[in-house]
């Protein structure tokens, strides 16, 4: 019970605290968008109606996953600065519990990337979204933010002891957009992409968006395959964490300085 | 003679001690790595649109990446001061802001350049664009000039700087209309009229047509007009810049608000 209050309570003040800041919620919600435009004019020219509604989607998601890698990236960064990094490593919560929400805060930013992308499309591209069925898309939706979240907190741990870790967050941008097919088919990736695919929860989540959009194929399996994902993210997350940890204690590295 | 040392020496000094993302740890993810995936999804996003060529998405990319480095280094070579707390000793001083300035913006001029000629050989390679070997160099001058002319827009946007907190925001809100507006992605004949407009009067637009040309195979002589626009271009975003800066200067001193961050 207690994890979970600290749980909420972390995701809540993360959360706040990043809605107020213009870099990790304004310029979170309008980069994505830049990127949804010059796409929605690229699909728009080629002329095909369903191909405009699969970047509609996929631009959506997008949002998510930009509010996410940078933001988590630094997560550690930014409690170095605010020189409470040693404080929280040395309360008694494992500190998981505290990584953990940032990750999902960031993720829960998306949400206002996703709705400004879908109304961004809707009114200026005239892009009309079905939503077949509703009920799956409103479970795919959180279980999409959930992973990606979890991703986010993965990656936090995985860069813990280096200083420069929002630029290899911001790095996975363009990557993880091209290879989890948020605007591009898998099938026209080279063979060799798809199993590094299929390792991350968003291509997953994706596929349940979009088929629980468009009512074309089943996105129970995607779901659960997308939350299954990230779970072994968070198991793994909390693993590094205490290897990180232990390594930091040992080598006084903890601060960086 | 001192307006020399400051150009060229201390335009160097500041460039290595405020543009911190020389650090191999930020310049290879965000300056070498980043331009060849954005190159990527473009590339790919435009296979699946079925809209042009792997080449033209090669080409613009590359040259648009090029607005990372100038935004961005002419951000942290001015706004920097003020973290730094130098920014006070600096304007105090007698020192001419022409050279100043102006000698800040001379390495991020060769590094925008080299981030784009790097970005637009990866490209290439990756995808298996050809480059003729005789437009070389040729393309070697747009390239600089393209960066020559976004770095006008650069010291616009650190003349900002000195007043805004949040400039990076604004460094990534320019990169975006850029890479909208330019055509770097999308021909600018697809481009709604009042946005084809704006494309004539912003960096990168002709440089980009250019490149474009010199790939096809076009003289060096065939381009001289868009380079020469270009060049306008950049040199009108530079007057400007620098009226800006020193507008902002004035008004730091006026208001006590030049230390605000």
């Amino acid at each position: 019970m207690t994890a979970l209050r600290l749980l909420y309570t972390g995701w809540l003040f993360q959360f706040k605290q990043m809605s107020r800041s213009s870099f990790d919620s304004f310029l979170a919600i309008l980069w994505p968008l830049f990127f949804a435009t010059v796409a929605f004019f690229m699909f728009q020219q080629g002329g095909d109606p369903d191909a405009l509604i699969y970047a509609g989607l996929g631009a959506a998601v997008m949002g998510i996953w930009t509010a996410t890698s940078v933001a988590a990236g630094s997560a550690l960064q930014r409690e170095r600065w605010h020189g409470t990094l040693e404080l929280l490593v040395a309360a008694p919560t494992h500190f998981s519990l505290v990584l953990l929400p940032i990750g999902l805060a960031t993720s829960t930013i998306g949400i206002y990337c996703m709705a400004t992308t879908l109304l961004w499309g809707r009114v200026v591209f005239g892009i009309e979204l079905q939503f077949e069925d509703p009920i799956l898309f409103a479970l795919a939706v959180p279980a999409t933010l959930l992973s990606i979240g979890a991703l986010g907190f993965l990656i936090a741990v995985a860069f813990a002891r280096f200083r420069y870790a929002w630029a290899i967050g911001s790095m996975t941008e363009y990557p993880i957009w091209l290879i989890c097919g948020f605007l591009v088919p898998l099938t026209l990736l080279p063979d060799w992409v798809r199993p590094i695919s299929w390792l991350l929860a968003p291509t997953w989540g994706m596929d349940a968006i979009r088929q629980s959009s468009t009512g074309v194929g089943s996105p129970v399996d995607d779901i659960a395959m997308c939350l299954l994902l990230g779970t072994a993210y968070v198991l793994i997350g909390v693993l590094g964490t205490n290897a990180v940890l232990r390594a930091a204690r040992a080598k006084a590295s903890l601060s960086l300085t | 003679m001192t307006s020399a040392r400051i150009f060229a020496v201390g335009g160097l000094m500041s460039y290595r001690a405020l543009f911190y993302w020389l650090t191999p740890m930020i310049y290879i993810p965000s300056l070498v790595v980043a331009p060849i995936f954005q190159i990527l999804l473009m590339a790919y996003i435009g296979r699946s649109a079925g809209l042009a060529s792997d080449e033209f998405y090669v080409v613009g990319n590359a040259i648009q990446y090029a607005a990372v480095p100038c935004l961005f280094a002419m951000m942290q070579l001015v706004g920097g001061e003020k973290f730094q707390n130098t920014l006070s000793a600096i304007l105090v001083s007698p020192a001419p802001r022409l050279p100043l300035f102006f000698g800040r913006a001379v390495p991020v001029v060769l590094n925008g350049a080299f981030v784009a000629a790097f970005s637009l050989a990866m490209g290439s390679l990756i995808l298996g664009v050809e480059i003729p070997a005789e437009s070389i160099p040729a393309l070697a001058l747009v390239i600089l000039v393209a960066a020559f002319s976004c770095t006008g827009l650069g010291l616009i946007n650190a003349a900002l700087a000195l007043r805004i907190r949040e400039s990076a925001v604004l460094s990534n809100v320019f990169f975006g209309f850029l890479l909208i507006f330019t055509g770097a992605n999308v021909p600018l004949s697809d481009l709604p009229g009042w946005m084809r407009t704006i494309s004539d009067y912003i960096p990168f637009t002709h440089a980009i047509e250019a490149a474009r040309d010199l790939v096809d195979g076009a003289s060096a002589s065939s381009v001289l007009d868009l380079v020469g626009v270009e060049l306008v271009i950049g040199g009108a975003y530079l007057v400007v810049g620098y009226a800006l800066l020193r507008f902002f200067e004035n008004q730091g001193r006026r208001h006590a608000t030049l230390e605000r961050t």
